[in-house]
C-alpha cells in the first residue's frame, strides 16, 4: 500500500513528536531531570591543558589535584591521557594525578577536565600556621625590605592593615626606590618579593593558588592570592588588587606552599585553562552529582561534550527555536521578510548585544550603509566589487562606532562587533535594490518585517525556560522538527490574507 | 473595514498564498520544466520552434567584455527593451522608447546616457535581478508597438494580459494597466490597476488598484468598463497553447498585444500572483477546482478554450 505524500507526512511528523515528547518524559520521570529551571546553579567546566616538550628519557608529569575548598563541589573528573601509564595517589594533605611514560619525542598534550559548583561561601576556614623562615638574601636588598617595612609599619597598627598598605603601595605608578630595587632584573616574581617582606616583618603567611573564574575564557592560567595569620585567623588578599576577601570568582585549586605542576623530563612546560559556566538548576546539579556515569542517555548528552564545544551547543540550540518563529511567522501570519533567515542571525546577535542596543546598532549600521550605498551606485561598480566595498564600509562603520562609543563611555555598543556582517552588507545591498525597484515603502515593510521576526525570535529565544529546555532535552527538538514538517503542508490562508482579501469574502453580502 | 474570516474566504473559493504554492504549484509543476518558464531566452526559443508569436529579439550579452560590443548592437535601433533573462517580478526590465543624439530616452520620459544603460546591463550580467543572485544573460528585444486600441488604459508603459492557465484551460485572465503611480511597470503591489477579464469574451469586468475599485484609468480618465480587449480568441489560444510548451500544470502566461503582430507572448511565469482574485472579485481555488471536476482533460486546445469560456463566463449585471 503506497500513502500520499500527506498521509506520509501526518505519519512522519506525528512519529517525531511523539518520540521526541517521549524521551523528554523519560528523562523528567525515570531520569528526574527537571522540566522547568527552577532555582539556578551556577556550575563551571574547567578544561586543564598541559603542555610541554619531551627533552628524552622516561617522563614523569605529576599534577597536584585541587581539593574543594570555600564551600566549591567537584562534581565529575575526567582524564585524557592517551599512552600515558596514569595513577592518582591520595594522600592525608592532596590528591595527586600522575602520568608516567617511557619515551616520547614529540610535543605533547594532557587534559584534566572537572566540574564545579559553589554551595555555599563560608570562606576557607582554619589551616596550620606555618612557621617562618626566614629568606635567605643579600645584605642591600634586606636593606631594601628594611626600608620599606619601617614606613610601612607606622601607617598601620595590626598585620593585616600592614599587608593592604605593602600591596597598595606596590601598585602605584611610583612604587618608590626601594622597592623598585627589589624587582629590577630578578627573575623572582612579585610574589616572591611581597613573601619575602612579609616573612621579614614577621607575619605568617602562604600562597593561595587557583583560578579566577570568567565565563568562556580560554588560555587562562593560574593565579595566586596570599593570605596572612594575624595571630587570630587568617585574612586573604589580593596582590594584584591590594584587596582583602576572597574573591567571588576564584576557585582555589592549592591553600599553602608547593607546586602543582611537576615535570620530569620535559621543558617548556604549561598549564592552561578553557572555563565555561552553564547555569543548571540546583535540581540537575544534585542530580548530576548522583549519577554522573550510570545513565547512557546522560552519558550521550551534551554535557559531555568538551567544554568549547558546550559552550557552542549552548547558542546552536536555540537557533531551531528562532527557525520556528520565521516559519510561523511567514506561513501563518505570512510577515515578509528580507533575506528568509536572516531575522535569526539578527536574533543571534541581539541575544549579545541585548536587544534595544541591537536595534540600535542595526538601524545605524544599516541607515549609514544605505546611504553609502546610494552614494556608491552612481560609480558604475559591479556588483561584486559593490558588495565587497559595502563589506568594507560595513566593518569602518562597525569599528569607528566601537572607538567613539568606548571613548565616549557606552561600553554597551562595542557589542557591535556581534552584528553578522556579511549579513549586514548583503541586507544593505537588497534593501538599497528594493529601494531603486519598489520604493522605500517596501523596504519599510521588510525591514521592519525583518525587525518584528528578529525581536520576536529573539525574546523567545531568551526565555530562560526555553534555554533551559532546548539545552537539557535535545530530544524535543526532534518534536520540533515533526512541527516544523506539518506547518510546511500546511495549506490554510495566512493571516494578513484575511486583511487582503477582505472585500472577496464579502461578495455575497 | 472588517477582515475577512477563512470560511468566507473557503467559502468563495478564495486561493491563498499557502494553498497555491502546495496545491497547486507543488502539485502539479515538476521542477524540471522550471528553467524553460524561468530563463525568458529559453521560453523565447522555444515559442519560436513552436511558430509562437514572440517579441522580436535583437541581441543577447552573455558576458561582461560583450558589453562594448552594445554600441554596435544597438546602432540606429530607436526603441528597445533590455532585461534579465532570468529576472524575477519585472525587475530590471528598461524599455527605452526613443533616441535623442546621445541620449536614451526612458518610457517614463527621463534620459539615460549610454553609460547608464551599459550599467543596467552590467548588473543584468552579475546577477542583481535574478532569483537567488545567479549570474544572468541580458537580452535586447524590440520594443512592443502595442495595440492602440488600450492606448488610453495605460500610462507610460506597455499594458500586459495576464491568463493564468490550469492544465491547459484558462481559467482567469486580467489587464494590467500601467499608471505614473507604477513608475510604468505593469506590476499591481507598485501601484499598476488590474483589470479583470471575463474569460468568455475579453470584456472588462472589474478594475482595482492597490485592492481599491476604481473606475478609470487615474491618468488617462478613460472608463474601464467600455473596456473589450481586440484578438481575444488568439489571446486565449496563444496562452493555452503554452500548456503544451511547457508541460507546467499550472502557470501565468504574460501576453501584450502588437500592433501589426497581434498577440505576442511576453514571458511565462510559473509562480503568478494572487492579485488577479482581486481583478476578477472572483475566486480562483473554486475554478480550479471546477476543471479538477472534469473527467477528461480535452486534448485539443480549442476544445479546452471552448470548454473554459462556458464555465467561467461571468453573469454581467
Amino acid at each position: 500500500m503506497k500513502l500520499s505524500p500527506r498521509l506520509q507526512i501526518i505519519l512522519v511528523a506525528g512519529i517525531l513528536i511523539v518520540l521526541g515528547l517521549g524521551l523528554t518524559l523519560y528523562k523528567n520521570l525515570e531520569l528526574g531531570f527537571p522540566l522547568s529551571p527552577g532555582q539556578q546553579q551556577a556550575v563551571w567546566t574547567i578544561e586543564s591543558k598541559i603542555s610541554f616538550k619531551p627533552i628524552g628519557g622516561p617522563i614523569e608529569i605529576s599534577m597536584v589535584l585541587p581539593k574543594p575548598l570555600a564551600g566549591w563541589t567537584i562534581l565529575d573528573n575526567h582524564f585524557a591521557s592517551s599512552g600515558f601509564d596514569f595513577l592518582i595517589q591520595e594522600s592525608q594533605r592532596e590528591r595527586k594525578a600522575t602520568w608516567t611514560r617511557e619515551s616520547l619525542n614529540r610535543n605533547t598534550m594532557l587534559h584534566y577536565k572537572f566540574e564545579i559548583y559553589q554551595s555555599d561561601s563560608n570562606g576557607l576556614g582554619d589551616a596550620p600556621v606555618p612557621t617562618i623562615i626566614s629568606p635567605e638574601i643579600t645584605p642591600d636588598r634586606l636593606a631594601a625590605i628594611k626600608s620599606i617595612t619601617s614606613t610601612l609599619k607606622q601607617r598601620s597598627v595590626d598585620p593585616a592593615g600592614f599587608t593592604k598598605a605593602l600591596l597598595e603601595q606596590l601598585l602605584l605608578d611610583d612604587i618608590g626606590q626601594d622597592a623598585a630595587f627589589l624587582f629590577a632584573g630578578r627573575k623572582e616574581n612579585r610574589l616572591t618579593v611581597i613573601m619575602n617582606i612579609l616573612s621579614f616583618s614577621g607575619i605568617p603567611h602562604q600562597p593561595i593558588k587557583g583560578i579566577f573564574l570568567e565565563d568562556g575564557r580560554r588560555r587562562q592560567t593560574l593565579n595566586s592570592l596570599i593570605e596572612i595569620h594575624d595571630g587570630n585567623r587568617w585574612h586573604v588578599f589580593n596582590p594584584s588588587s591590594a584587596e582583602q576577601g576572597l574573591p567571588q570568582n576564584f576557585f582555589v585549586w592549592q591553600r599553602g606552599a608547593g607546586s602543582i605542576l611537576d615535570v620530569i623530563g620535559g621543558e617548556h612546560s604549561q598549564l592552561e585553562f578553557a572555563l565555561v559556566k552553564n547555569t543548571l538548576p540546583i535540581k540537575t546539579v544534585l542530580f548530576l552529582e548522583q549519577h554522573v556515569q550510570d545513565q547512557l542517555l546522560l552519558d550521550f548528552s551534551i554535557y559531555s561534550l568538551p567544554v568549547e564545544q558546550q559552550g557552542v551547543f549552548k547558542g546552536l540550540m536555540l537557533i531551531p527555536v528562532g527557525a520556528l518563529v520565521v516559519v510561523l511567522l511567514r506561513v501563518l501570519v505570512g510577515i515578509r521578510t528580507a533575506g528568509t533567515f536572516m531575522p535569526i542571525l539578527i536574533a543571534l546577535a541581539f541575544i549579545q548585544t541585548t536587544l534595544l542596543t541591537g536595534l540600535f546598532i542595526f538601524l545605524l549600521v544599516v541607515g549609514a550603509g544605505l546611504w553609502i550605498r546610494y552614494y556608491l551606485s552612481y560609480l558604475n561598480l559591479l556588483l561584486v566589487a559593490r558588495i565587497t566595498a559595502v563589506v568594507i564600509v560595513v566593518i569602518l562603520l562597525m569599528a569607528t562606532l566601537s572607538v567613539v562609543s568606548y571613548k565616549l563611555g557606552f561600553d554597551q555598543l562595542l557589542s557591535v562587533t556581534f552584528l553578522p556582517t556579511i549579513i549586514l552588507a548583503w541586507t544593505i545591498e537588497r534593501m538599497s535594490i528594493l529601494w531603486e525597484e519598489e520604493g522605500g515603502h517596501e523596504v519599510l515593510i521588510q525591514g521592519s518585517g525583518s525587525l518584528f521576526a528578529a525581536t520576536l525570535a529573539y525574546l523567545l529565544m531568551s526565555v530562560e525556560l526555553v534555554k533551559h529546555l532546548t539545552f537539557n532535552f535535545p530530544e524535543l527538538m526532534i518534536s520540533l522538527l515533526g512541527v516544523v514538517l506539518l506547518l510546511g503542508r500546511y495549506s490554510g490562508y495566512r493571516l494578513v490574507e484575511l486583511y487582503r482579501f477582505r472585500d472577496l469574502g464579502k461578495l455575497d453580502e | 473595514m472588517k477582515w475577512a474570516t477563512p470560511s468566507q474566504l473557503s467559502r468563495h473559493g478564495i486561493l491563498g498564498m499557502n494553498s497555491r504554492n502546495i496545491d497547486y504549484i507543488g502539485r502539479s509543476n515538476d521542477r524540471r520544466f522550471y528553467p524553460l518558464v524561468d530563463n525568458k531566452l529559453k521560453t523565447k526559443k522555444a515559442a519560436i520552434q513552436l511558430g509562437m508569436s514572440v517579441p522580436g529579439l535583437i541581441g543577447v550579452v552573455d558576458i561582461q567584455h560583450e558589453v562594448r560590443l552594445l554600441e554596435t548592437l544597438l546602432h540606429g535601433v530607436k526603441q528597445f527593451v533590455i532585461k534579465p533573462a532570468q529576472g524575477s517580478g519585472g525587475k530590471g526590465i528598461l524599455v527605452i522608447t526613443d533616441r535623442q543624439g546621445d541620449d536614451f530616452i526612458k518610457a517614463t520620459g527621463a534620459t539615460l546616457s549610454f553609460r547608464d544603460i551599459k550599467r543596467h546591463t552590467s548588473n543584468i550580467l552579475s546577477g542583481l535581478y535574478s532569483l537567488g543572485g545567479r549570474t544572468d544573460v541580458a537580452m535586447i528585444e524590440d520594443m512592443i508597438d502595442f495595440d492602440p486600441m488600450l492606448s488610453n488604459y495605460s500610462y507610460e508603459g506597455v499594458p500586459d494580459i495576464r491568463v493564468i492557465i490550469y492544465r491547459g484551460y484558462p481559467v482567469m485572465a486580467m489587464m494590467r494597466c500601467s499608471t505614473h503611480a507604477s513608475d510604468g511597470k505593469a506590476n499591481l503591489h507598485q501601484g499598476a490597476v488590474g483589470v479583470g477579464i471575463d474569460i468568455a469574451n475579453g470584456h472588462s469586468l472589474y478594475a482595482v488598484q492597490n485592492d481599491n475599485a476604481v473606475e478609470k484609468h487615474p491618468d488617462t480618465g478613460c472608463h474601464f468598463n467600455e473596456l473589450k480587449l481586440p484578438h481575444w480568441e488568439e489571446v486565449l489560444h496563444l496562452s493555452s497553447s503554452c500548456y503544451e510548451m511547457t508541460e507546467l500544470g499550472y502557470f501565468g502566461a504574460d501576453i501584450v498585444l502588437d500592433k501589426k503582430i497581434g498577440p505576442v507572448i511576453l514571458e511565462l511565469n510559473a509562480r503568478p500572483g494572487l492579485a488577479i482574485q482581486m481583478a476578477n472579485q472572483a475566486g480562483l481555488k473554486k475554478r480550479l477546482k471546477t476543471i479538477d471536476r472534469l473527467s477528461a482533460i480535452k486534448q485539443s486546445v480549442n476544445e479546452r478554450i471552448q470548454l473554459a469560456q462556458k464555465l467561467f463566463a461571468t453573469q454581467r449585471s
